[in-house]
């Protein structure tokens, strides 16, 4: 892409206020309230149902907030005549006609917003849909190529402000990591990146910043680092022949101790190596010292464990 | 507020018919409901034309003298007609329908939030290209019906009294019908309940409403199939073995049909869609 970009202000780009959508007695989004800043990839998460979709289609002008404001770079959306030069946007891979090469959908958008047809070669070479696959009517597409034909279409206007709902959805371990590394590229050259997902796993090396939502209202709005320190403490795993005595010599310094089996104990506000001197001093045979970091993905199901909308049955 | 420069040309109005144009002509499907359609709607005037040929020989001589009724008849039949119509109307209700079907709808809104800009480029490039189509299979028509009866000295040329706007009011029934169905799409954006209800309006309301009364003729003279009826029958009034209309109808009420068909539907398709959510 030609031109670097260097923000030259780190104003918020994305600015979501006291925004909330009612479908009749439904509430998909509730006084919902956050900025996105230029120049990092942010992450939106949240369970299934959360409203993430909803907000971003709000972002875009497809869907008219009941009351609230979605701005981008100041202005609600439907008031730029064209759009993509300036918000790409893929908000779901099947939005496209099923009868049409990717070639001739994107050379139609390009002409609407008077791109030229050039850079529709550019992106389809981006995204590696190139020769054959470019001619291919996209009915025929597999999820993964959709997505990177979405993300094509997200691309083709060059815009410093880029929307993506779910894309690793269908994609390979290659694809993710090519939009992984994609996406880090946008945010460096000063764009700003709002990517959704309902899996903090994606999130995990992808994005620098979370916004998470659950019920339609806000839960969280920090980094990743912040976001990480929510989640428990570190556990360690003790594996010895004398459970119980162990047990007894952790509780007395202190440490929270759960047993597990006849041999392993769950210990938390203990180090492991903490741990491995009292067993030494005591003569404690140890089988096993591991310990288990909380994941962001913990984390995330900890937060939005009451909001969960669909649950399956004997999950817990 | 904005942290990276933007530099946008100005919209032109052009480029979203032309990528309406690309859209319309990048799908198979458009080929195969223009192309089909044109050759029945061609052999069935054909065949009327021959139907004529053959029994000729059989008619009376009020029947004979009054011919050039049948020749003009035969250009472009009822029934050809009601094909035309579904085609253009299923043509014109799959531009829109096809976006909300598939939720490209939300790509190409995305990528032009002035949907009212949208919507006329896409009701213009429709009313041209159908236009185009309805005059090809009106002249076609035409051409053939007369080239056959010519076969017995009675082909009609474009010139006899009456012939062109047979032949214009049956291009134009295209357009008129493919308008109606974007308005029905827009308005209803679901693919069959958009295509059940354009037939009933455009097909069977003009069966099912007779001219008994002042106020069911007056529903009836302002139908679309009726209209163009009028306009077709070049010798209304005036023909043998008919019976006179109780609440007769113009030449120029039938002009005002069509174009205040074309007109509201065009205007509902831009505006329909303008504030509901995608």
């Amino acid at each position: 892409m030609p031109g670097t970009r260097r923000p030259r202000n780190r104003g918020p780009v994305i600015e979501v206020n006291e925004l909330t959508k009612r479908y009749g007695p439904t509430t998909a989004v509730r006084e919902l309230s956050f900025t996105v800043q230029p120049g990092h990839v942010t992450g939106f998460l949240g369970p299934n149902g959360a409203g993430k979709t909803t907000t971003l289609r709000m972002l875009l002008g497809l869907v008219e907030p009941t009351t609230g404001t979605a701005t981008i770079s100041g202005h609600d959306f439907r008031r730029h005549p064209r759009g993509l030069r300036h918000v790409g946007a893929l908000l779901d891979a099947g939005d496209v006609h099923g009868g049409r090469s990717a070639r001739a959908h994107l050379r139609a958008l390009a002409l609407s917003n008077r791109i030229a047809a050039g850079r529709v070669e550019e992106v389809l070479t981006e995204v590696g849909l190139t020769g054959a696959a470019a001619r291919r009517r996209v009915g025929g597409y597999s999820l993964g190529m959709k997505q990177r034909l979405g993300i094509a279409t997200a691309l083709l206007g060059d815009p410093p402000v880029l929307l993506f709902d779910e894309p690793l959805n269908g994609l390979d371990p290659e694809g993710v990591l090519w939009v992984r590394g994609l996406f880090r590229k946008l945010a460096a050259e000063g764009r700003t990146v709002f990517v959704s997902s309902h899996l903090m796993s994606e999130m995990e090396n992808t994005a620098d910043r979370l916004i998470v939502i659950g019920r339609g209202e806000l839960i969280a709005a920090e980094s990743l680092e912040q976001f990480a320190a929510r989640g428990t403490a570190p556990t360690v795993t003790v594996r010895t022949p004398d459970a119980g005595a162990l047990a007894a010599v952790l509780a007395s310094e202190g440490a929270v101790v759960a047993p597990c089996d006849e041999e392993t104990l769950k210990v938390t506000g203990a180090s492991a190596s903490r741990i491995g001197e009292l067993a030494h001093e005591h003569g404690f045979l140890l089988r096993e010292l591991t310990t288990e970091h909380a994941s962001l993905e913990a984390a995330f199901m900890e937060l939005t464990a009451d909001s969960v909308e669909y649950l399956a049955g004997d999950s817990r | 507020m904005t942290t990276v420069p933007v530099t946008v040309p100005v919209p032109r109005f052009g480029d979203l018919l032309a990528a309406e144009w690309l859209k319309l002509r990048s799908l198979r499907s458009t080929y195969w409901a223009l192309g089909v359609s044109t050759l029945v709607v061609i052999a069935f005037n054909a065949n009327a034309a021959r139907a004529d040929y053959v029994d000729y020989p059989h008619y009376n001589t009020v029947m004979r003298a009054h011919f050039a009724n049948n020749a003009l008849f035969d250009a472009f039949t009822d029934g050809a007609a009601l094909i035309l119509i579904l085609t253009a109307a299923s043509v014109g209700a799959v531009t829109v329908v096809g976006e909300y079907s598939t939720g490209l709808i939300r790509t190409t809104f995305a990528a032009v939030p002035d949907r009212r800009a949208l919507m006329s480029a896409k009701a213009a490039v429709v009313t041209a290209v159908m236009t185009a189509y309805g005059a090809v299979v009106a002249s076609a028509s035409f051409a053939a019906a007369q080239a056959i009866l010519s076969g017995r000295g009675l082909g009609l040329s474009i010139s006899y009294p009456g012939a062109l706007r047979v032949v214009v009011a049956s291009a134009l029934l295209a357009p008129v019908s493919a308008l109606v169905g974007m308005a029905m799409g827009a308005l209803i954006r679901h693919s069959a309940t958009t295509m059940v209800l354009a037939t009933g309006l455009l097909l069977l309301l003009p069966t099912f409403v007779t001219e008994r009364y002042r106020w069911t003729a007056c529903v009836r003279n302002a139908l679309p199939f009726n209209a163009w009826g009028r306009l077709v029958q070049v010798n209304y009034g005036r023909m043998p073995y008919t019976l006179a209309e109780r609440y007769p109808t113009t030449v120029a009420g039938a002009w005002t049909v069509f174009a205040v068909w074309a007109a509201v539907a065009a205007v509902v398709t831009v505006v329909a869609v303008d504030r509901r959510d995608v």
